[in-house]
């Protein structure tokens, strides 16, 4: 009777263990089920470089460049902010701040982390989109600028977390060395330790990037969700994600519009994986 | 040498520089939605529901909905992932599968929210034709979560010293007794900080509830999970983008209750994961 109880649970843990695998198996195969039907009316290519998206007008044009572009200018905008401050806050976080210090920031950065991006899209709305409309005199703040503001604030905690273990699990014989050959902490951190933690460091780049293209309430709140290829980053722009947000209550269950927006799911479902993928091999290089 | 010395007080200087530069907008974001917001908060704006097109009244029917949705995503995920964790933390090998599991785990971590919402929408609301219900939300917020809940459960599994497993097994118990009376107990701390952890999460995200459960305005409670619910962050976003000339506290309100509630349950789990290293005996 034990024998049979016991069987069962290992059964149930081992089916639970393949229970990831099983879910992304089933988000990529719903997202192709519903997105796929949209190469009925246009083709991938023109899909993918249509200079136009008006999915409701008749005929409908479904090219998603323009929101690919605003997609990328929010998000290098966001890494430009976000990369030097959070790896150089990474290292103040393990290298020079003192411990009772250190712990104070590490609980600030999860926490900020963990304030929900509509919370965030909320007081960009409030203050940083004014700001930016008096200080560069726009029509309107509601900007490119202003979303890649936002979203390096929501990229900054992942960064700072895994480049912060990164140079945490440098062995202290690499440091005690530069020491010994009468290094400044400084010429040790930059290097030594830098150096030596790059892979764990890039990896944290790109998973902070991958937050930062995945994010749709915030972006959508603050961007202005103009669909046009933007010719610099004070103009509004619509990302990918947003669109997906904005547009599918209103899409009609079968529609290609509906199709579309699925598409656009399927785009940012391989772009995640990517990402993931190779910020995965990176993090486990040297292992 | 003097140098090197001052370059490396400049460089210093930077990085604390840095450090600020995140640290104090945080701060800011805090301390702003608090001001504007506690003048909001009153018995009868955490009571009532939303009146005059949600420009007067209150949020509970918001604060309800958004209880439902994360219990009926613990409840679904808490299971599936602590099982999950139990199985990489003390049956995997260190094979294939094993590696395609982490890299799933990753992944399934990094999918964008609103994929989750298109996802939910398709298998859920549409497929299996639960319509946007609690339902329907609930476990597409659970998937969201399982692989919070699944790597703090593993690390908290992991963390246990494989001397207690050893001496557990000497005694002639068996691998699950060991699991289910030694390993288990032992990880409960860390554990309950990946569910919190989650329930925070789920408490926040607004893209994965947009097309599965939002109710754009509903001003009663739901009745049962086949019904829809409006939800706080969903909430918070309707009265700052769709609807005109809502009075600004009424917003730093809501985002005040939100704030607090998903802050509340990180700060308890940074606390008790805290507690729990520094009692740790091994």
């Amino acid at each position: 009777m034990r024998k049979l109880k016991e069987f069962i649970i290992e059964k149930l843990i081992f089916i639970s263990g393949l229970a990831s695998i099983f879910f992304v198996v089933l988000i990529f195969l719903f997202l192709t089920k519903e997105g796929l039907a949209v190469f009925k009316y246009a083709s991938p290519v023109d899909f993918l470089t249509g200079k136009s998206w008006y999915p409701i007008s008749e005929p409908a044009q479904l090219g998603i460049l323009p929101l690919i572009f605003g997609s990328l200018m929010v998000t290098l905008g966001a890494a430009i902010i976000s990369i030097p401050i959070g790896v150089a806050c990474a290292v103040y976080i393990a290298e020079i701040a003192p411990l009772r210090i250190k712990e104070v920031l590490k609980a600030g950065i999860e926490l900020l982390a963990a304030i929900p991006s509509v919370v965030l899209g909320f007081i960009g709305m409030v203050t940083l989109v004014p700001w930016v409309k008096t200080v560069f005199h726009l029509p309107t703040g509601l900007t490119a600028l202003s979303g890649s503001i936002i979203l390096a604030f929501m990229a900054m905690p992942t960064i700072v977390s895994i480049a912060e273990d990164a140079l945490y699990s440098v062995p202290k014989s690499y440091k005690e060395g530069a020491f010994a050959l009468g290094a400044t902490h400084w010429q040790t951190i930059y290097r030594v330790l830098l150096p030596a933690a790059s892979s764990g460091i890039v990896a944290a780049v790109m998973l902070g990037i991958g937050r930062v293209i995945g994010e749709t309430m915030a972006v959508m709140m603050i961007t202005g969700n103009a669909a046009v290829i933007p010719q610099n980053i004070l103009v509004p722009v619509r990302t990918l994600t947003a669109t997906i947000a904005a547009e599918m209550g209103e899409a009609v269950v079968g529609s290609e519009h509906y199709f579309a927006l699925f598409a656009i799911g399927i785009v940012l479902f391989i772009i995640s994986f990517i990402i993931n993928v190779s910020a995965d091999l990176f993090l486990h290089k040297r292992h | 040498m003097r140098n090197t010395q001052r370059s490396q007080k400049i460089a210093f200087f930077l990085l604390f520089l840095a450090t600020l530069l995140i640290v104090v907008p945080v701060g800011l974001i805090v301390v702003i939605i608090i001001q504007k917001g506690l003048p909001a908060i009153n018995w009868q704006f955490l009571s009532d529901i939303p009146r005059q097109g949600m420009r007067a009244g209150g949020i509970f029917p918001a604060i309800i909905g958004t209880f439902y949705l994360v219990f009926g995503a613990i409840v679904f995920a808490l299971p599936i992932g602590l099982l999950a964790a139990i199985y990489l933390s003390e049956y995997a090998k260190d094979n294939l599968l094993n590696r395609i599991i982490k890299l799933a785990i990753v992944n399934l971590a990094g999918v964008p929210s609103v994929v989750y919402g298109l996802f939910g929408l398709a298998l859920f609301v549409v497929f299996l034709k639960f319509g946007a219900s609690i339902l329907s939300g609930s476990l597409t917020l659970g998937i969201m979560i399982l692989p919070i809940i699944i790597t703090t459960s593993r690390e908290a599994l992991e963390s246990v010293p494989q001397s207690f497993r050893e001496v557990s097994l000497s005694l002639g118990a068996s691998k699950w007794q060991t699991i289910r009376h030694i390993v288990l107990p032992n990880a409960i701390p860390g554990i309950l900080t990946g569910t919190i952890l989650g329930l925070g999460r789920a408490a926040g995200e607004t893209a994965p509830i947009l097309f599965t459960v939002a109710a754009f305005y509903l001003p009663r409670l739901p009745k049962s999970i086949f019904d829809q619910a409006m939800a706080l962050p969903y909430h918070l976003y309707v009265i700052s983008t769709q609807v005109p000339n809502v009075d600004e506290k009424v917003r730093y309100g809501t985002a005040l209750v939100l704030l607090f509630l998903v802050l509340f349950m990180n700060l308890v789990a940074i606390i008790i994961r805290y507690n729990f290293r520094k009692k740790k005996k091994w």
